[in-house]
């Protein structure tokens, strides 16, 4: 079996399409924007999103959910990049719903129909500098009694303001860096002693800054076992990169789409400048990298959901691959428009936008880069 | 067990009982390579071992029809049978052109006397193919070519000279693009087949920068051209090299694969560790080269399926030879002063520097990158202007 869409993977696709195309193309995000809406999405949108049974799309059918993969998921993201739907379905779908995969079996009835209804939203607290570091955790969970008292900080939780429930890393043995010593918990965000501080980010979605200052947990708020959080959070942090790529896929594509639309319309020294090889080359050599970044995306959601050994090398590389791709067709896509790429008015800009935060989300090129090295063994 | 498990445990076994040890190492010199014809000096009793098994088995073809030498196996049988060759470190029984672009251009165009003559000479190795496609004035600008072949009513008789032709020297047949008619340019050529001994052709091989010689110029002075030995229609040669040219690409894009899975950083880990800006550009090259191959795994799936863009195997040639001219840049960096040997025993003479060098063609060999950027600019991406 190859990598490319079946049928029922191609139905999806011709069922979310139209659907984000019809509800939330991009003029519903400058809407959001432009009515300097506080919440950063639509929660009607979040409801259609559930009518579908979208918001469930990893939760297993025994729970509720629709029971599928990290392939179907990355249709779902594909279109929410290509239409820049603001949305909390990477963090609460898809890398929350993951993590939750490793919880018991309490904490999963109490989140999970939450989730799938469309009544939940969940944040990722996990970063706590300005670069990804995941396993930096300083935010200190202590024993107390039973259960725990947090104290820390975190950043950069995409819909921290309005999440229902915190996915916190904090480290409860071991020293910075270490990946053994970080257990990860699940906070309601009105705990006492939780608060959020939210700044609106260039692509306009809205994020938090959250301080966490004696938050008193019980001991069921852990996800997995004490000291080894990080085996959810992998999960979460793999969900998460190759959603993240295959939004990108999204950006990078709807991009490219507009651009080559503009150099096919855009006449100069009485060309379309669509007939200049200078442009054709940067368009062609533009078209492959997105081709590549598709397939590598599709191999490591392929190998996340076969549970592969390589999954992991995969993930990160897709991510890196996605973001070079991506990164290339909002860069060539602004040059390419001229002077109206710079304009508030045309689309372009805000494709850049997205990228550029969705390139920091889950570790940037850079570090997926690291990662690749080091699971190679260099 | 279903047919295909069946069919790979047999193959396992197949392969172990008659492949012999010297076959099952990787191949490190050109001479490792078995190219056949009737000038070849196999390297060893092995080599002429391993390519006459398979050769039996129709397995140097093995998804060619058995009536034509070929193993009749499916698209998935081929794979398997790739892959447990792979797993055994068998070495490719034969390398040919005749397999990688006459073969296909014989099975679409040929006639069925054509098919049945050269295709199992194909499969045997007896008969070693060059390609006769590129002149001086007529490289990337292909459709400009000038050597004429005369109509003589039973023959043609074929003028002009030939550039680039891959081992033209030891070749022993050749597939030539002709100009059969000087009014149309694109559907003025033919495509034609002779012996490289008929009386006029003359080889003068060309030494390049890596310092081997691997082309040829070759000259045709009032060579005698049956009329039987064309194939398809006369002045139609250039769907047929068109054809052709796309398997050229494929096989030339297989060149970004490398030696199969392996991380290019991982295998040089020692200098890497003090040579934190090489680690760098090791990964992000890693990166790409796990890209190509699933691109290559996702192209060939849609390809076979025939869902592909005819004009997508431009692209795949263009990534995959820009990438493996970045991979032997990266040999030649973390390489340092000991790539830099050119005739030494501990450099295998020069084998780096050499092949380095050598793949500096793989951009303008077979249609050059920005040929190809050409291609899909204007074919996939539909991009105006004439």
């Amino acid at each position: 079996m190859g990598i490319n869409h079946t049928e029922e993977q191609n139905m999806l696709k011709d069922m979310v399409a139209p659907f984000l195309a019809e509800n939330a193309p991009i003029k519903h995000l400058r809407n959001l924007r432009d009515t300097d809406d506080k919440t950063g999405f639509s929660r009607p949108l979040w409801k259609q999103f559930a009518e579908l049974g979208l918001t469930g799309i990893l939760i297993p059918e025994t729970e509720g959910g629709l029971g599928l993969g990290h392939v179907e998921a990355g249709i779902v993201l594909e279109e929410i990049g290509r239409n820049l739907t603001p949305s909390p379905f990477l963090t609460t779908a898809v890398a929350g719903a993951e993590a939750l995969k490793n919880a018991s079996a309490e904490m999963r009835g109490n989140w999970y129909p939450k989730i799938a209804s469309g009544d939940a939203i969940i944040g990722l607290a996990i970063d706590e500098s300005s670069k990804h570091r995941p396993q930096a955790v300083e935010l200190i969970a202590e024993r107390l009694g039973n259960g725990f008292r947090l104290n820390g900080s975190k950043q950069f939780v995409l819909h921290g303001h309005v999440a229902d429930v915190l996915l916190v890393s904090a480290r409860t043995s071991g020293a910075t860096d270490e990946e053994a010593g970080i257990s990860l918990f699940a906070i309601a965000r009105d705990t006492k002693g939780i608060e959020v501080q939210t700044d609106r980010l260039v692509d306009s979605q809205i994020s938090a800054r959250i301080k966490f200052e004696n938050v008193e947990l019980n001991a069921d708020a852990i996800i997995g076992d004490i000291d080894c959080g990080w085996v959810p959070l992998q999960r979460l942090l793999n969900a998460g990169r190759i959603g993240a790529a295959a939004e990108m896929l999204g950006v990078g594509g709807g991009a490219m789409d507009i651009t080559f639309e503009y150099l096919k319309t855009r006449k100069q020294f009485d060309h379309l400048i669509g007939e200049f090889q200078a442009l054709q080359h940067r368009a062609a050599h533009l078209y492959g990298e997105m081709e590549g970044a598709r397939a590598i995306v599709l191999k490591a959601q392929h190998l996340l959901d076969d549970d592969d050994s390589r999954a992991e090398l995969f993930v990160a590389a897709a991510k890196a691959k996605a973001g070079l791709a991506a990164n290339l067709a909002v860069r060539e896509g602004v040059q390419m428009h001229g002077g109206v790429g710079m304009t508030d008015e045309y689309d372009i800009g805000l494709y850049m936008k997205r990228d550029r935060a969705l390139a920091e989300f889950f570790g940037d090129i850079n570090f997926q880069a690291n990662r690749v090295a080091l699971l190679n063994g260099y | 067990m279903t047919n295909l498990e069946t069919f790979r445990t047999e193959t396992r076994a197949w392969l172990e009982a008659n492949c012999p040890k010297e076959m099952r190492s990787s191949s490190n010199t050109e001479q490792d390579f078995c190219w056949g014809g009737r000038k070849w000096v196999f390297t060893c009793p092995a080599q002429k071992q391993w390519l006459e098994v398979m050769a039996a088995k129709g397995w140097t073809v093995p998804d060619w029809p058995v009536a034509y030498g070929g193993g009749g196996l499916s698209s998935e049988e081929t794979k398997i049978l790739k892959h447990e060759m792979f797993k055994l470190g068998c070495r490719s029984p034969l390398n040919s052109f005749g397999i990688w672009m006459l073969g296909p251009a014989l099975l679409k165009f040929g006639t069925e006397e054509q098919k049945k003559h050269y295709l199992p000479q194909i499969a045997r190795g007896e008969i070693r193919w060059c390609q006769g496609y590129s002149e001086p004035g007529a490289g990337s600008d292909l459709v400009s070519l000038q050597t004429f072949g005369a109509d003589m009513g039973d023959h043609w008789l074929v003028n002009g000279q030939k550039v680039w032709t891959s081992y033209a020297d030891q070749a022993d047949w050749i597939f030539c693009l002709v100009r059969t008619d000087k009014n149309d340019k694109y559907r003025g050529i033919s495509f034609l087949l002779f012996d490289m001994e008929t009386k006029g052709v003359t080889t003068k091989p060309i030494k390049l920068i890596s310092g081997s010689s691997p082309f040829c110029e070759t000259f045709f002075d009032d060579v005698k051209v049956p009329k039987h030995q064309i194939v398809g229609e006369l002045n139609r040669g250039w769907d047929v090299a068109k054809y052709l040219l796309g398997h050229e690409r494929e096989m030339i894009s297989g060149g970004g694969l490398g030696d199969g899975l392996a991380s290019l950083g991982a295998a040089h880990e020692e200098v890497l560790v003090q040579e934190p800006m090489l680690r760098a550009q090791m990964a992000m090259f890693d990166i790409e080269s796990m890209t190509f191959r699933a691109h290559s795994e996702k192209f060939l799936d849609e390809w076979k399926s025939g869902k592909a863009h005819p004009a997508y195997s431009n692209l795949m040639k263009y990534i995959g030879t820009e990438l493996n001219k970045k991979r032997h840049e990266l040999i030649m960096a973390v390489g340092g002063s000991d790539a830099l040997e050119w005739e030494s025993e501990a450099s295998n003479q020069g084998s780096k520097p050499r092949s380095w060098l050598r793949t500096k063609a793989n951009s303008i060999e077979g249609g050059t990158s920005e040929v190809m950027l050409n291609v899909v600019a204007k074919r996939i991406l539909e991009m105006p202007g004439g």
